[in-house]
This record gives structure tokens, sequence and C-alpha cells, in this order.
């Protein structure tokens, strides 16, 4: 389509037809301030903070959603303009519970930000009324604190319209509007799966995770216990970026140096039981295939979406791999494995993860979690509590060398790295799926095809005179989709990679909150997806089966992938759930 | 807090259940069905209880909060059923000044529920509402067709014990 000619602040700019004024503005290098609106998600034009005037037009309009048109004159900053944005936020505070101090957003919130921006303080200037609002601490994984809502309906965008799911909404009317679940539900009693997708576009401090830091500091300084910690790939992904490292950057080394330097015992890698989830899975998908059993496969290490395949597709449940997902294998081979070879009873390991993910907080207190008679894992804390727990211990994170992790649980192969992005699990699983089949050496360990964000991806290999077909997706939505093909027969897999969140786990709901305007320009999933991908490129050993901590693991410990012991430590089982139980 | 058990037990009939579905069945694919099932639904049940709109989640496929939501946006949903006995009193401006406010509160306070909901045995529902063109009359309340003006509160516990 032609370029439309129009004026911003009395320059001449040209921006594509069909762009709206706030993209129009951004292509002249002026930045129009947003707080609803996030980038094809939540596009409503709610919260009036990007209002601009218009030229003809009988009141200031929201940017965010109006279309430009040609010969259009349009002014970003008057005094008109900044007065009603001022205004909006002294409304905004009206009904805030301003307790900015102790907040866990506090310098990282983009309603405080914008006020800051903007000049306006919290003098109360429109103090009244006040929403009631209860603090809604049901679910295993997060807090809802309406008291620091703003409507912006962020949350309900990302639930209902990427997920698919649904569960939170704006209930009521006019000051009475609340977001909540139906008949006042608490989280915990819908069919939320724990993603925490809501959180990560939370523009306040209205959602958080439930925070354990405190939990963990109390276990390293307990001497009768043994702390272990484990980190998944994708936190050294985005970690950097609490402590002003740009999306991207791998910290690795200063992560493991955090948390030794935070005390604990040993530092350890969930990339470990990556690759042990792979000996495992990949075992598992070459004995449905040769023995008859539920076909496609599909992946399970990502607790939002087994909890969602529970809700959602609970007659899908047998085609869920066994498979216990990295964190939990992690914990299950930390307490009988690792327990044994330390001479430590496993009563007295304290095995605290660390996930991009909150999900993960409620699959820790799942059934069957327990394999030694202790839970697998003992805390689950998301990337964020991590930064929270280095900058309350006085740990300088950019001045840390780099460190190593400790052996054996430390030790990983490239195929592991790549778990945190959408496609990942499927490529590490087929380097090892092939390679077992064919008994020989793959010519190359790229697995392209299934690689990249987009939502759906699918991929045909030829092995051993067999044609697998592979399907990934990621987000819930897309999940669905994918699914329902697989329901009504349009498509056929043998093997379906699934990650809750969009992306895969390197956009987590528990890692690094990125402000509206940043997420709105920048992929912050192939960004972070990109230092796995370099990592594992980077790594010698690729492949998981050739991890020799792993091999020595089965060697003299589990025997083979899917023995009777391996299969005790490292598989699960589901349970069938209903979307509305009442 | 949660809601879901709050109220007046659930007494719906298989005959109203399949009313309802076939109601659903017709409009679930076309754009914009949510209002009027919820329009044939309060017709058919006389109000929206969690039963019922949990039936319409499972039917159509929205989730129950989106039912909920629009349930609680537009005033001419109730989630309470009414009573035999539908008391509505006038909280508009003639009214009010005549110490209508009062008048309610009395109400409220006998009856043990608020504005919207219905007692537990089914018998009396309160509403308040706005004018019902007898401001020479007020304060004015009606219970169901029957209009009782220049209330006093002593004038209450009288009038609940004809019905």
């Amino acid at each position: 389509m032609a370029d439309i000619t129009l004026k911003i602040n009395g320059r001449t700019v040209t921006a594509p037809a069909g762009s709206t004024i706030l993209e129009a503005a951004r292509l002249a290098h002026i930045e129009i301030p947003t707080l609803c609106f996030l980038k094809e998600i939540n596009e409503i034009g709610a919260c009036r903070i990007c209002v601009v005037k218009v030229k003809g037009a009988r009141s200031l309009v929201a940017s965010c959603v109006y279309p430009v048109n040609e010969g259009m004159e349009v002014w970003t900053n008057t005094p008109e303009v900044l007065e009603s944005r001022k205004k909006t936020l002294q409304l905004l505070l009206s009904n805030h519970d301003r307790k900015c101090l102790s907040c866990v957003r506090s310098a990282n919130c983009e309603l405080q930000a914008l006020c800051r921006e903007l000049g306006v303080d919290d003098e109360g200037f429109y103090d009244g009324s006040r929403t009631p609002s209860e603090i809604d601490a049901s679910a295993a994984h997060m807090i809802r604190d309406n008291s620091k809502c703003i409507l912006c309906r962020r949350c309900v965008a990302v639930c209902e319209n990427v997920q698919g799911i649904g569960v939170i909404g704006p209930n009521h009317r006019g000051f009475s509007t609340a977001i909540g679940s139906a008949f006042g539900m608490d989280l915990g009693e819908t069919s939320c799966v724990s993603c925490g997708q809501c959180i990560a576009v939370c523009p306040t401090g209205a959602l958080q995770e439930k925070d354990f830091t405190g939990q963990v500091f109390d276990a390293i300084a307990d001497p009768n216990k043994h702390v272990i910690v484990q980190t998944a790939p994708a936190v050294r992904a985005a970690l950097g970026e609490e402590f002003g490292y740009p999306i991207g950057t791998n910290v690795e080394g200063k992560m493991v140096a955090a948390l030794r330097a935070l005390g604990f015992d040993k530092v350890f890698d969930t990339d470990f039981s990556a690759d042990l989830t792979i000996m495992e899975e990949a075992h598992e998908f070459l004995d449905r295939v040769k023995n008859g059993g539920t076909l496609p496969l599909i992946t399970s290490c990502s607790p939002g979406w087994i909890k969602y395949c529970e809700h959602y597709f609970p007659d899908m449940t047998e085609n869920l791999s066994s498979c216990k997902s990295p964190q939990q294998m992690f914990g299950a081979i930390a307490k009988s494995y690792y327990a044994e070879k330390a001479g430590i009873d496993p009563k007295d390991i304290v095995c605290v993860s660390v996930m991009p993910c909150t999900a993960k907080k409620f699959e820790i207190g799942r059934d069957n979690q327990a394999a030694n008679g202790v839970p697998d894992v003992d805390i689950a804390l998301t990337t964020r509590e991590l930064a929270r727990m280095i900058r309350k211990a006085g740990i300088k994170f950019t001045t840390l060398p780099d460190e190593a992790y400790d052996e054996p649980l430390g030790l990983s192969t490239g195929a592991a790295t790549i778990f945190g992005a959408t496609g990942g699990v499927m490529e590490a699983a087929l380097r090892t799926a092939v390679e077992t089949l064919t008994g020989e050496e793959l010519p190359s360990v790229d697995f392209t095809e299934v690689r990249g964000i987009a939502g759906i991806k699918e991929a045909t290999y030829h092995v051993a005179g067999m044609d697998v077909k592979v399907a990934v997706a990621s987000g819930l939505g897309n999940a669905r989709e994918l699914l329902n093909r697989v329901k009504s027969g349009e498509a056929e897999y043998h093997f379906i990679e699934i990650m809750g969140c969009p992306g895969g786990c390197v956009n987590g709901g528990g890692q690094p909150q990125q402000p509206g305007p940043i997420r709105n320009t920048v992929d912050i999933r192939a960004l972070r997806a990109k230092v796995l991908y370099d990592s594992d490129k980077a790594n010698t050993i690729r492949k998981s089966h050739e991890n020799p901590a792993i091999k020595e693991l089965y060697a003299t410990y589990l025997g083979e992938p899917g023995s009777s012991r391996a299969h005790h430590l490292l598989h699960t089982t589901y349970v069938k759930r209903r979307i509305n139980e009442i | 807090m949660s809601q879901k058990k709050e109220g007046v037990r659930f007494s719906g009939t298989p005959e109203q259940e399949a009313e309802l579905k076939k109601v659903i069945a017709e409009l679930k694919d076309t754009k914009g069905a949510l209002m009027p099932i919820l329009q044939k639904a309060q017709d058919i049940y006389g109000y929206l209880p969690i039963e019922v709109q949990t039936m319409i989640s499972d039917e159509t496929g929205i989730p129950l909060e989106k039912i909920y939501g629009v349930s609680t946006f537009y005033s001419q949903f109730s989630l309470q059923p009414k009573g035999q006995y539908r008391i509505s009193v006038c909280l508009g401006t003639a009214c009010y000044v005549k110490g209508s406010g009062e008048i309610f509160k009395k109400l409220e306070e006998i009856l043990g529920i608020t504005n919207g909901q219905c007692t537990p045995d089914g018998k009396f529902s309160l509403d308040s509402c706005r004018c019902v063109g007898a401001c020479g009359l007020a304060p004015v309340m009606m219970i169901n067709d029957e209009v009782y003006g220049r209330l006093t509160v002593d004038d209450i516990p009288g009038i609940l014990a004809k019905y």
C-alpha cells in the first residue's frame, strides 16, 4: 500500500497506510507514552495516556488505535495534551494504593515511570472513595492485589486472546469495575494454568509471583541443611536484564558466581536434567512408535501446558509423555543418586530451582512428584526472585567473575540449552532419537525447520525408512489450534512439542518484566532465544546422549532409559480436569 | 471472595435445561450470540445463577468469566432470583428527600438481604428503583403491583406481615 503523508508537530512525515498515529510518530523518532497498549495483544485505547491533538477532531484522540490519513496534522506534546495525560495519571492515582516504597515493582513500574516523566506526584489530587478490593493469594503461583490495578486489561487480553483461557476479566461496571474471576471465585478455584503471562505484562504491582526468597535465605542460613540450586536454560538468557544488560545477553557465568556468593552449597544446572529428559523421552517416543503406543507423543516439560491439557483436552492426557519435567527430574536425581554419592540424607537436602516460569511453583506440589519420599523440588523461584535475592544480598552482579557449574549435575550439552526456546525440546529429542534409530552419526545436528518464534511449526523428517512428522506450538492459543487440527483428523503427527508461553520458556511468566514500549518495538522472545542457540553452537557436545555425566548416571545407577528405576524416579502421572468446576 | 455458593439454592428443571440448550444450539454460531443467549436464559430461569452461566459456558465454549463479566455489566441481568413478592423502593429524588433511604435500610434489616437479593426462602426480593410516577405519595414502595405511599419506618413490619 502507498505511504501516507502527514504532519506531526509541524514536520512532514510519511508512514505506511494503515499505521496508527503512534506508529507513524515512532517512525519520525517521536515516542508517545502508552500504558494499556500492547501490540497485537491489547489494542483497545482505554487508558488515554497516548492522547494527541488532531486538527479537526472534536477531542484528543488515542494515538495507539487512531489510523493516519493523508494530510492529517497531529501534535503530540502541546500543553493541552500534556495536561490531559497528567490529569489521567492523577485520576488513576486517586484509586491506587500508592505504597511505592515497598512495592515489588518500584523502579520497574510503568505507572510510576509515567508519573515521573509527566511530573505527577502522589499528593492525592482527586482522592475520595476507593474501589474495595481483597488480595487473592489462592493460587499456588501468584498474588493479585487489585488496590494497585489500573484496569488496563493487559492481563485479561493475554489470558483470553493469547492463551485462550480467559479466567480473568472485568466484572461489574463503572467505579465498581474490578478484574477478577467469575462469581468472585478465587483464581485457585478456576482453570487458571499458572502460566504467569498476566504477571509478565502487568504494568504495575497488581500482579506478582508468590515470593519464596525468604524461605531460601532461611534454608541457606540453616547449618543442618544442604541447599542446592538448579537453574533452567532460559534464566541465563534473561537475568542480565535485571542488572542493566541489553536484552539477549548470556550471563550464565555471573549467575553461577552470584548463586555461589548467595551461599548455595552446590550450584547445578537444569540443563543436566534436560539431557536426562531427552534420554527418557526419546526412548518413550521410539517405544511408542515400535510398539503401537498412543501417538502423537506430546512433550511434558511445561507445567502450564500440562495443566491446560488436563483442563481443556482431558481426552489427550494419554498422549502426554510420562516424563517428569527437567526441574522435577533434577530434584528426583539430586535426592537419590547425588544424595547417595555425597552421603547426605535426602531429608536434609533443600532443592531450590530458579525458573523462567511461575507454573513451576504449582508443579512442585503436584501428585507423584516426590520420588524419594520427600518433594523432588522444595522451592521454585522465578528469574525475578533470584534477581531480588542478589540485590538484597548486596552482590555486585556486574563485576562478578564468570564461574562454572558444579559437577556432576552441572554438566550439560547444547541440546539441553535450547530447551528454553520453542522448538528446542523437539530439536534436542530429534538429535538423540534419529541417531538411536539409524545407529549412525547425524551429518548435521541443526533441525532449523523447528526453530523460530512462529506460533505453530511443522516438519517431516525421513528417518530409517520412515517419515517422522513433527509439530511445535508455543502459547496455549496456538496449542489449542494445533490440537484441534489433530483431533479433527486434519493433521497427523508422531511427535508434538508444546510450550505454554509464546516463544517458549525465554518468554516465561517468571522472566524479567519489560515495559510496554519495549515489548511493542523489539521481539524479546527472539533476542533471548538467540542466546540459547548461540550457546548450543559454541558447545562441543550438542547431543544429550553424549553427555558424559548422563552416561555415567545410566551406567552406574539407572541402567537403561525406561528402566524400572528410571520409571520410579523420572516419570509421573496426570489427571483429568474440567474447565468449569462448580 | 467467592460467591459461588451464596444465595438461593438453584432449582432448575430438566425442561428449562432442554429449552436453554435449544436456544444455545440455534444461536451459538452467530457473532455476538452471548447477549441474546443471556436474555433468553433469563426469560427461562428468571435469573442467571452460576449453574445457568456454566451451562452456557460449557455449550458455547465462551469462558465463564466472560459471561459473568457481561452479566454484571448490564443492569438488565440479575444474578439473584426475584422473590414471590418483589419489593421495590423508590430512591428517586422526591422519595429520597422524604426519607425512602431509611425505609430501604429498615427493609434490609428485617429481611437480612441487600439491594438485588432474595431471601433464602424465596419469599421476598428487594430492589431500589427510580420513580414509579407517584411522587405525591413520597416516600413510595411497591410490592409486586401494590403501591404503598407516605411511608414511615414504623409501617414496614406491619406491611411485611401481610405477606
